[in-house]
């Protein structure tokens, strides 16, 4: 069967704050309501905690930036969910991601852990 | 009566830096044993405070930095305590304070060389790459240097609810997206390093040629950034890099009585009453000059480089005595390791001086890149004057002025 990504455009605020509880508590509901087809899927910290990663070249070293990619010609074409100790860490992933060195941009953003 | 007010004032500033160190060498531990900048931040604020309400009361306390250690570490517990009980976490906390390591030290005093790894990390935290530039000026200056968020507001001219923001921000990032409190493994160490080393350059320049503002050198930033320079030495002494950087912030600074005239305006190098330099900061900066140049005998490092041009207008008795030969040959030097325009546009000027204006001139002209750059319309319109080709020196000025300057370099290029 197919996959699809449906990638979420919304507020850009921390939405672990508690007067963002309704919205949470509807997702959650819609988590439950479409557990059968959901395969994963993150919240994100706001942009302000955003790194974004490109390198010169494959191998090359990370050259980061702070905060979120704004550029707009180029479109997301992708993710990855990546556990790693450290923003080094994920960074030093990020930066081997062909996006990041063929002429593309990789945004770094923290993953919200809601507890559950 | 004045004297009694300079000696109270030089009482107080050296209390005040007296906390400041040891609240910065506390908040480098205490930011190791919580795992939360912010937090050991608020902590070691708290204590700060009280010390400058209670030490020039009560004296100062035989250990400062064992005081105010303490009473961060209590105030750390308290404000943990608070918040699991706002957030409904008691059980959190209680876990948490039963921890050996972080909550119950042992009473002692932590190894000397074990709060050097702190401050290193510290500053490695504080100069992440992931941070802007700006964001990690301002918290350098936060958390290396202890001034207050009000202080960093001004020593940088922007409004404090800005910065407040900005650093409230910037320790958010640092806990959330995990910035790590370490110093990087070896092969990444040269590249963070170097920006560490950037950083605190930026830091010294803010204040000796701020670009913005009414004040050229806004002396309080130029004496953080030296601070920090000498702290930097201190973590890495054999590092050429911040051997040199300290050196060359010494020689720039050893000028910074004579750089500005009566009413604020730029006086150049070639008019500043060389006997006021400060002999001490260019007598330590040129034995600085030596030992980072004995440290990287193959490739010298570029900030040594730049502090041993420096070192020999600091030695000349006269602008007209200036060994402009050895002033363009560590130009050349300079060049196979930066071969920025600014350098060579640098390196023209010394030409100019070694070779005559019209030799210095086709040096100036072959620099490309620097149309934007007020300070080569301005190099090229003083070459021109000295050639008698004043049409063309006015023209240059013109377009020096339009470009932008601080305050100072504008009212020095319209006289």
């Amino acid at each position: 069967m197919p996959q699809y990504a449906a990638i979420l455009y919304s507020l850009d605020v921390d939405w672990t704050l508690p007067e963002y509880g309704e919205t949470t508590k509807a997702y959650m509901e819609f988590g439950e309501a479409a557990a059968a087809v959901i395969r994963g899927g993150a919240a994100l910290y706001p942009t302000s905690t955003a790194t974004t990663v490109q390198a010169a070249e494959k191998g090359g070293d990370a050259i980061t930036t702070d905060g979120p990619y704004t550029e707009t010609k180029e479109a997301l074409t992708g993710f990855y969910l990546i556990e790693a100790a450290d923003l080094d860490e994920a960074i030093r992933w990020a930066a081997q991601i062909p996006a990041a060195w063929d002429g593309g941009t990789v945004e770094v953003r923290p993953v919200i852990d809601f507890g559950g | 009566m004045a004297d009694q007010t300079d000696t109270g004032a030089a009482a107080r500033r050296a209390l005040t830096l007296l906390v400041r160190e040891s609240g910065r060498d506390v908040l480098a531990t205490l930011t190791r044993t919580t795992g939360d900048l912010a937090l050991a931040e608020d902590a070691v604020q708290d204590a700060v405070v009280r010390a400058l309400e209670l030490w020039p009361r009560d004296g100062v306390p035989p250990n400062p930095v064992a005081w105010l250690r303490l009473v961060a570490r209590r105030r750390a517990v308290d404000l943990v305590r608070r918040e699991a009980a706002r957030s409904g976490k008691e059980d959190a906390a209680m876990d948490r304070s039963t921890e050996p390591d972080p909550w119950s030290e042992p009473a002692g005093e932590p190894d000397p060389s074990m709060v050097d790894d702190d401050l290193l990390r510290l500053i490695f935290t504080c100069c992440h790459p992931s941070l802007s530039v700006e964001t990690q000026v301002a918290l350098s200056l936060r958390t290396l240097c202890g001034l207050t968020t009000t202080e960093v507001a001004r020593a940088l001219v922007v409004p404090e609810a800005t910065m407040s923001k900005r650093l409230t921000r910037a320790k958010e990032k640092i806990r959330i997206a995990g910035i790590p409190y370490r110093v990087p493994p070896d092969h990444e160490l040269p590249d963070r390093w170097a920006a560490v080393l950037a950083t605190t350059y930026l830091l010294f320049n803010e204040g000796y040629a701020a670009t913005t503002g009414p004040d050229l050198v806004r002396g309080e930033l130029v004496d953080e950034a030296m601070r920090l320079g000498r702290l930097l030495v201190r973590l890495q002494p054999d590092d050429a890099g911040a051997i040199g950087l300290l050196a060359l912030m010494l020689l720039q600074d050893s000028r910074r009585e004579t750089r500005l005239g009566a009413d604020g305006e730029l006086v150049l190098l070639a008019d500043q009453d060389r006997s006021r330099w400060d002999g001490a900061k260019i007598t330590e900066a040129v034995r600085l000059v030596g030992d980072g140049l004995r440290r990287t005998p193959d490739r010298p490092d570029r900030y040594v480089v730049q502090a041993a041009i420096a070192a020999c207008h600091a030695l000349a008795p006269s602008y007209a005595a200036t060994d402009w030969a050895a002033v363009v040959s560590w130009y050349d030097v300079l060049l196979g390791l930066d071969g920025g325009p600014v350098v060579r546009l640098n390196r023209a000027a010394a030409v100019a001086e070694r070779d005559g204006a019209t030799a210095g001139l086709a040096e100036v002209e072959a620099v490309t890149g620097l149309d934007g750059y007020a300070l080569w319309h301005a190099t090229r319109a003083v070459l021109l004057r000295r050639l008698d080709r004043h049409a063309e020196a006015d023209a240059a000025d013109r377009r020096a002025a339009a470009l932008p300057l601080n305050d100072a370099q504008r009212r020095l290029l319209q006289t």
